[in-house]
């Protein structure tokens, strides 16, 4: 008896550990220092600001043209979206009028992406979990939508794919069909995830039940997207306050009902499904015309403040902006990083389970760290 | 991230860090500043937002004037640009005004969006603009409020109301300094725990501190003037 006193490193007290910033699972610089109890988490604190370059700031100072750029490397796994949602915010600013066709390209640019980025979450959350095939899979179908967008825009990963009143240029010769054929090829390796993963034992035991969150608490810690709507709530943007081309696109948003890892993953593979939906209903009702509206040569919207929400893959991205009138650049421009607003969520959604489930929760909410940091 | 040289260039060109020297005190213009200020690419800030009043021909939604009818004296402007609705509340009466939104039937503003603040230092009495975009997934319309904020001062915490304020809230105090009453763990979010100043604030200097940031902000700013001034005389 007296030596456990003497030794306290066999007393059954709480342990805090820090897991990360330098960490393989947690997708970045992302640090969580973790209360436990044996193996159970008690409580979860999450520090972040590792990879903070002040985006927020540099806008202030950059000509509102020049900040297409910046968006680009917030969510780096997914640039189009941030681009989209803020030329559109700056549209608004401005009440200008997009072209039909620009709209309809950027809708399959934005869903373009959106496959890019579930894939790359499906593909690092399942190998978080151990199921490492999946990763290779998922990066091999990402491969060709960066293939596409390297046609298009000539970048890979940081794309600046939009221009405040339209875009860049029109698509490149044969373009839609080959997005037609990733299309079909798309769902066809859908079906390959979902034999390895779905009906899997192992995926099974380590999501269902992890990390559950009811409809009301997820509204009021502001979870957006597809974490959402695993939990039963139906709210995407595109539907909800449609922009872009949605108003006149077809299409399902999937909800979950249990609220957990499973639901979410669910709905997010489902997401995919809708996606590709979306994307050859706006390639087969492609209009003909410019790309670019009335745009003036020197952008000054009137003074005036707004908010304009997009439905990132990763959820709800808005942009604040503040212009004062007079300057060519903003006065605030605050972006509403869906990741960050996810991560708030995952404490609560750690306490009480494993520290292996610590992984796969972080895996399930999708987070990128350079929005959560900007 | 901050090292010397950054402070060396800065001195040199005055001109590539435009309205942050000039912007904190316009009154007490000299004649250097006054010189500075043609150098700028922009005129000085204006002292505030236009929060402009709605047209004649666009009705004021239901909830907002409901909310005017149930808390009398709380809003004090209702603004309206490009298709956002905006109210503009007393400080004192935010946190009535938040319950009344997320709760009332016609409101049912569930959802906080976003949180952040604007600074307009030139801007007389209150310096800091505190906005919250709210939603609500039940009856899918959206509201901003705005609340108007000293230096100094600080607002009530709505992360009561909405849980999703904590964090957002803990970004406003981290680049703007402003304090939330009855926030349950007020620190440093994005900038590590030890930074001194609030960098989103308009006088704060883009290029960073510098390693002067060891002695006190204050100190760089002195030097910094002097730099600018020099390179004008």
């Amino acid at each position: 008896m007296e030596r456990d006193v003497a030794r306290p490193m066999f007393d059954t007290d709480e342990l805090v550990i820090n897991m990360g910033p330098q960490h393989p699972a947690t997708h970045g610089v992302l640090r969580v220092v973790l209360k436990l109890d044996g193996e159970r988490v008690v409580d979860a604190d999450v520090v972040i600001g590792y990879l903070h370059r002040g985006v927020e700031k540099l806008s202030e100072n950059r000509d509102w043209t020049q900040i297409v750029l910046l968006t680009d490397r917030l969510d780096y796994v997914a640039s189009a979206a941030a681009n989209l949602a803020y030329v559109e915010t700056v549209e608004k600013l401005l009440s200008l009028e997009v072209p039909r066709r620009a709209r309809y390209i950027r809708t399959i640019l934005a869903e373009l992406q959106r496959l890019a980025s579930h894939l790359v979450w499906l593909g690092s959350h399942a190998m978080d979990i151990g199921a490492v095939t999946v990763f290779l899979y998922c990066l091999r179908e990402r491969e060709l939508i960066l293939d596409l967008f390297e046609e298009y825009c000539g970048a890979r990963l940081t794309y600046n794919s939009m221009r405040i009143g339209g875009l860049p240029q029109d698509l490149p010769p044969n373009w839609d069909k080959k997005v037609l054929q990733f299309c079909d090829i798309q769902l066809e390796k859908l079906v390959e995830y979902e034999t390895l993963l779905t009906h899997n034992r192992i995926w099974l035991e380590r999501t269902k039940g992890i990390g559950v969150i009811s409809a009301a608490d997820a509204i009021a810690v502001g979870l957006c997207g597809p974490p959402l709507r695993g939990s039963g709530v139906v709210r995407d943007v595109r539907k909800d306050e449609p922009y872009a081309a949605y108003a006149e696109m077809e299409f399902d948003v999937p909800v979950g009902t249990n609220g957990d890892t499973y639901d979410r993953y669910l709905v997010r593979l489902e997401e995919i499904r809708q996606s590709v939906r979306i994307i050859r209903q706006a390639l087969g009702g492609l209009p003909e015309g410019p790309v670019m509206g009335k745009v003036p040569r020197l952008i000054k919207p009137p003074a005036g403040e707004t908010y304009h929400a997009n439905e990132s893959p990763k959820g709800e991205i808005g942009y604040f902006i503040a212009s004062d009138g007079k300057s060519t650049s903003p006065y605030r421009l605050r972006v509403r990083p869906p990741s960050f607003c996810n991560l708030q969520a995952l404490p609560q959604l750690v306490r009480g389970h494993l520290v292996a489930d610590v992984i796969a929760l972080i895996g399930t909410i999708d987070i990128v760290l350079g929005e959560v940091d900007r | 991230m901050a090292d010397t040289e950054n402070t060396d260039p800065a001195g040199e060109k005055p001109a590539a860090v435009p309205s942050q020297a000039p912007a904190p005190k316009p009154p007490a213009k000299t004649p250097a500043a006054a010189a500075a200020a043609k150098v700028e690419k922009a005129p000085p800030p204006p002292p505030g937002p236009p929060d402009q009043a709605a047209p004649a021909d666009v009705s004021v939604p239901d909830c907002i004037q409901a909310l005017q009818a149930a808390l009398p004296g709380a809003v004090t402007q209702v603004s309206y640009w490009v298709g956002d609705w905006t109210v503009i509340v007393a400080t004192p009466r935010l946190l009535d005004v938040a319950h009344y939104l997320r709760d009332a039937a016609g409101a049912k503003f569930d959802y906080c969006s976003d949180l952040t603040a604007v600074d307009w230092p030139t801007r007389a009495g209150e310096r800091f603009d505190v906005v919250y975009c709210l939603y609500s997934t039940s009856l899918r319309h959206r509201l901003r409020v705005k609340t108007r904020v000293a230096d100094g001062d600080s607002v009530a915490s709505a992360s009561g109301v909405w849980a999703a304020a904590n964090w957002l809230e803990r970004e406003v105090w981290d680049m703007f300094g402003i304090r939330f009453a009855g926030h349950p763990d007020l620190r440093r979010i994005l900038m590590p725990d030890e930074w001194q100043g609030h960098p989103q604030r308009k006088d704060y200097p883009l290029e960073g501190p510098g390693e002067l940031i060891l002695e006190g902000p204050q100190e760089w700013l002195k030097l910094r003037q002097s730099f600018n001034e020099a390179e004008i005389e």
